[in-house]
């Protein structure tokens, strides 16, 4: 059996809403997941179910109101839900990797930079991280001639690559994608089912969210449910 | 406080009158973090910033800075020379106002030189050569090394202020709304600035802004401050993506996209 890379126990999140009044909207109640290193897990579940709540709190993102969030880093568990800021950040750059589903651009910085950052984050040298980007951004269909300008007036979906090519390039052990193939075309899409399958095989345990059920069935090993609380209530 | 804090500061007050502009706050600070301070006009942010450095002496609560050796100082028990030389070399301030920390009649290299000299060069041909290639860093034309700042935009005196303050490598600096005041244009050249050189020189910093946006393109962390107390810290994105104090949801909820 492969190890286990990320678990949670009895994950609770919800949130309070100060300006109507402190209304309290719950979104996850008890989530126990657990990924093991080489599997792909799809999140499931309706819109506004709790999906990318969920992956927000994997990534230290959203803090949670319960419950622990077990992420193997340097060969220990650790727990992300009591963490502080900076044994986040540490995890961050060397364990967990996660793409959002917007890039967040900076402004004046070329897109080759933005992706070239991500590894050198993680210890590469800056000269190799940046051959590594400049690899990873063609393979991801985004031309050299714009390899060197900031992405702030790319369209959308070349955005986007840039961030799939920042979130892939350092190779975390841990990899967590928000809708990775949506604003994709047929060729892009396979590009990036493409990195999946290649991350699975080096060993990196992934969480992703896929409202394409034919990419997912590409790549995911299975399907984790999450639960809609907010009906139930 | 950890063995690597750089700048801590615990239960600071003060008042001015009948006002609490710092009504109990702590602060800690690491090598190489920015941590960005916001929060409403009034709520005490430059007056932190004026306790940290130790320009203004608080009525409760300390402030502690380690110094390369290692050694943890009192910042406000500390005889004033000892302060005023790392404020010297050390330590930056990087005003709102370039104007109240440059000398406007001296020349633009004669600003960063005095700095350079301030924290011991004294040979004029290598201060001149490290001014001018202070100048080309912050992308100001280093033929005008001997012009008068009188003659320069606003967005040129700030990227001036920022190379006279961080010719010495300081290790630590304090910046007040370092873009207020410039338009949007020369706000964006101006952060990238100071991420790439903050980063680069591996500077730590405790950064005042009211710019949210400004915030989450700089720091790794965020203190919001409202009627002198810290009410909500966390990483930017906890803070600006989450916000769990009421003040902080207003805050975040009446910006467009920060
Ligand atoms: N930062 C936040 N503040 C307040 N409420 C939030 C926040 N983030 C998410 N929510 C709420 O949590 C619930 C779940 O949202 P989430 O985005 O996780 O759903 P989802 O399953 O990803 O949906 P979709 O498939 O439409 O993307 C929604 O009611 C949403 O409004
Ligand atoms: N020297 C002073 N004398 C009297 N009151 C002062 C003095 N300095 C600050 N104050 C008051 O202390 C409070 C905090 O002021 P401070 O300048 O720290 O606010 P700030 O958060 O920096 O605001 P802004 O965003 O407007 O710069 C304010 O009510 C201010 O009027
Ligand atoms: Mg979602
Ligand atoms: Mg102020």
């Amino acid at each position: 059996m492969p190890p286990v890379m990320l678990r949670t126990e009895a994950l609770t999140k919800g949130f309070t809403l100060h300006l109507q009044g402190g209304l309290h909207i719950p979104v996850l109640g008890g989530i126990a997941l657990a990924v093991a290193a080489g599997e792909c897990v799809a999140l499931g579940g309706p819109s506004g179910a709790g999906k990318s709540t969920l992956l927000r709190c994997l990534y230290g993102t959203y803090r949670t109101e319960g419950g622990r969030i077990l992420v193997r880093h340097r060969g220990a568990f650790l727990d992300l839900a009591a963490a502080d800021p900076r044994a986040i950040l540490a995890v961050r750059a060397e364990t967990l990797g996660y793409v959002s589903q917007f890039l967040r651009v900076v402004p004046r910085v070329p897109a080759v930079t933005i992706v070239a950052e991500a590894a050198i984050a993680r210890g590469m040298a800056a000269e190799a991280a940046r051959e590594h980007a400049a690899a990873l951004l063609l393979r991801l269909g985004v031309p050299s001639r714009l390899h060197g300008l900031p992405p702030a007036t790319f369209s959308g979906g070349e955005q986007q690559r840039v961030n799939l090519a920042r979130g892939f390039i350092a190779d975390h052990p841990i990899l967590l994608l928000d809708e990775p193939t949506a604003s994709l075309d047929a060729a892009n899409r396979d590009a990036v089912l493409g990195l999946i399958r290649e991350a699975k095989a080096r060993g990196a345990a992934i969480v992703t969210i896929m409202h394409d059920t034919a990419a997912r069935d590409a790549v995911a090993d299975r399907l984790f449910p999450v639960p809609p609380l907010q009906d139930a209530a | 406080m950890t063995v690597d804090t750089l700048l801590s500061a615990r239960g600071l007050r003060l008042s001015f009158g009948a006002i609490p502009a710092l009504a109990g706050v702590d602060v800690d600070l690491w090598p190489g973090e920015i941590l960005a301070v916001v929060g409403e006009s009034g709520s005490g942010k430059t007056t932190l910033l004026n306790v940290l450095c130790g320009r203004l002496a608080p009525d409760g609560g300390a402030v502690w800075y380690r110094d390369p050796s290692g050694r943890l100082a009192d910042v406000h028990a500390m005889p004033a020379p000892t302060l005023r030389q790392l404020h010297r070399s050390d330590w930056g301030f990087v005003r709102q106002d370039p104007r109240e920390s440059l000398r406007m009649g001296v020349s633009a290299g004669g600003n960063v030189g005095e700095r350079l000299m301030a924290a011991g060069a004294r040979h004029y041909g290598q201060i001149r050569a490290t001014a001018t290639e202070w100048l080309m860093r912050v992308e100001i034309d280093p033929a005008r090394i001997d012009d008068l700042p009188r003659s320069f935009s606003g967005g040129m005196l700030q990227r001036l202020q920022i190379a006279r303050t961080l010719a010495t490598h300081p290790r630590l600096v304090f910046m007040d709304e370092p873009t207020g005041g410039l338009d949007v244009s020369v706000q964006a050249r101006l952060l990238d600035l100071i991420r790439g050189l903050v980063r680069d020189l591996g500077i730590a910093s405790v950064l005042v802004t009211h710019d949210l946006a400004v915030a989450r393109l700089l720091a790794q962390r965020i203190a919001v401050m409202q009627r002198g107390l810290v009410v909500e810290t966390g990483l930017t994105d906890q803070v600006l993506d989450d916000p769990r104090h009421p003040y902080t949801q207003l805050l975040v909820s009446s910006v467009l996209q920060a």
